[in-house]
């Protein structure tokens, strides 16, 4: 039996949204989950069966979120300071979110999808075009990034 | 790893508020790019809650729910994918007209249904004999023979009963007004009860 794509949104949809938030953060993060999940609605009838889903979601993510990062350099409103954030993130939260933030792309990518998206870091170095050992080492780089800024309580 | 991300009830809430938010974009930015293939609701009926469908052409799907069928609503929509499309998306707006109907039905201020239906799960003579049904008129009733006779092939009476049996957007296409030639009900895929209760809403029975 075909999963219909509302039980897919229902599933995956609060992972891919933090992932999300975690790659791209702020109001930003909300048009990259709209834009995956339209994007993941159209190709959905050719997806296999047997394929991982939340695996596929989140790599039509990262590419949603490359996308929303080119558009965003255009457009350059630092996304901490809106006052969108403030109302959607609790602020115990917001120090993790502004952590993560602050991280070199590929550490934040890689904590995102595996940490927050689940992915074995196989299928996060087929999204991050490395090998099984970088994605692990860079996720493992930004976990430490991380602790650090959240222990130290001085943020990014 | 998993303190840092275990999340507060805090973000819980505001999680499910952004989520709440997003679908509903998602349905809306779905049905501007017509990939909206397949929507849902349920509806609240005298007989338990009811499951609707539409595809862009009509109505696809009714469904009385598993207390009365034995199979529950995620079975149907899970049929639904495979047979009609698995962009499947629970859009109530999309429903409120046959909604509407459906109430007005009930309230007894409704005699005839006027939302599309679309017959794409039923096939061949099954569905050449639900096309007939509308024309047996509310608070009457026709016998499963009377109706082969109205399909155009009189000796198909059993395949008659099948088509009331397996027809997939019943009350709106009135299967329920097709009754057994000894006087008998006959069988309904809402239950015999149920069947009982649409035909004394339409004055055909005694309540």
């Amino acid at each position: 039996m075909r999963l219909p794509f509302e039980d897919v949104v229902n599933r995956h949809g609060p992972t891919v949204l933090r992932v999300c938030r975690a790659v791209v953060g702020g109001p930003d993060a909300e048009d990259a989950w709209a834009e995956t999940f339209l994007a993941a609605l159209r190709a959905y009838p050719e997806l296999p069966a047997t394929a991982n889903v939340e695996a596929w979601l989140v790599t039509i993510a990262h590419r949603k979120a490359i996308d929303q990062h080119r558009s965003r350099a255009r457009r350059p409103v630092p996304w901490a300071e809106l006052p969108e954030q403030v109302a959607v993130v609790p602020e115990t939260d917001a120090a993790l979110w502004a952590a993560l933030a602050a991280l070199p792309p590929r550490q934040r990518q890689a904590v995102a999808y595996h940490h927050l998206g689940g992915l074995p870091y196989r299928e996060v170095a087929g999204i991050l075009g490395n090998s099984e050992a970088a994605a692990r080492r860079a996720a493992s780089d930004g976990v430490a990034a991380l602790r650090r800024a959240l222990q130290s309580g001085e943020g990014p | 790893m998993t303190e840092l991300f275990g999340g507060s009830d805090g973000s819980a809430v505001a999680d499910a508020t952004a989520l709440h938010r997003l679908h509903a974009r998602l349905v809306t930015t779905a049905a501007d790019e017509g990939l909206l293939d397949v929507a849902y609701r349920t509806v609240d009926s005298p007989f338990g809650p009811l499951l609707l469908a539409a595809t862009d052409v009509g109505l696809v799907r009714v469904a009385f729910d598993a207390a009365v069928t034995g199979v529950g609503f995620d079975l149907v929509l899970g049929s639904l994918a495979d047979r009609v499309s698995p962009r499947v998306l629970h859009a109530p707006a999309r429903l409120d007209q046959v909604a509407r109907e459906l109430d007005e039905y009930f309230a007894g201020r409704r005699r005839v249904f006027e939302v599309p239906v679309d017959l794409r799960l039923a096939a061949g003579f099954r569905r050449a004999v639900l096309g007939h049904l509308p024309d047996v008129r509310f608070g009457s009733v026709a016998t499963y023979g009377a109706v082969a006779v109205l399909a155009g092939h009189p000796r198909a009476v059993r395949a008659v009963g099948t088509a009331c049996a397996t027809n997939p957007v019943p009350i709106v296409v009135p299967c329920h007004r097709v009754v057994r030639a000894d006087g008998a009900l006959g069988g309904y895929l809402g239950g015999p009860d149920a069947k009982r209760e649409l035909l004394a809403l339409e004055g055909v029975l005694e309540r």
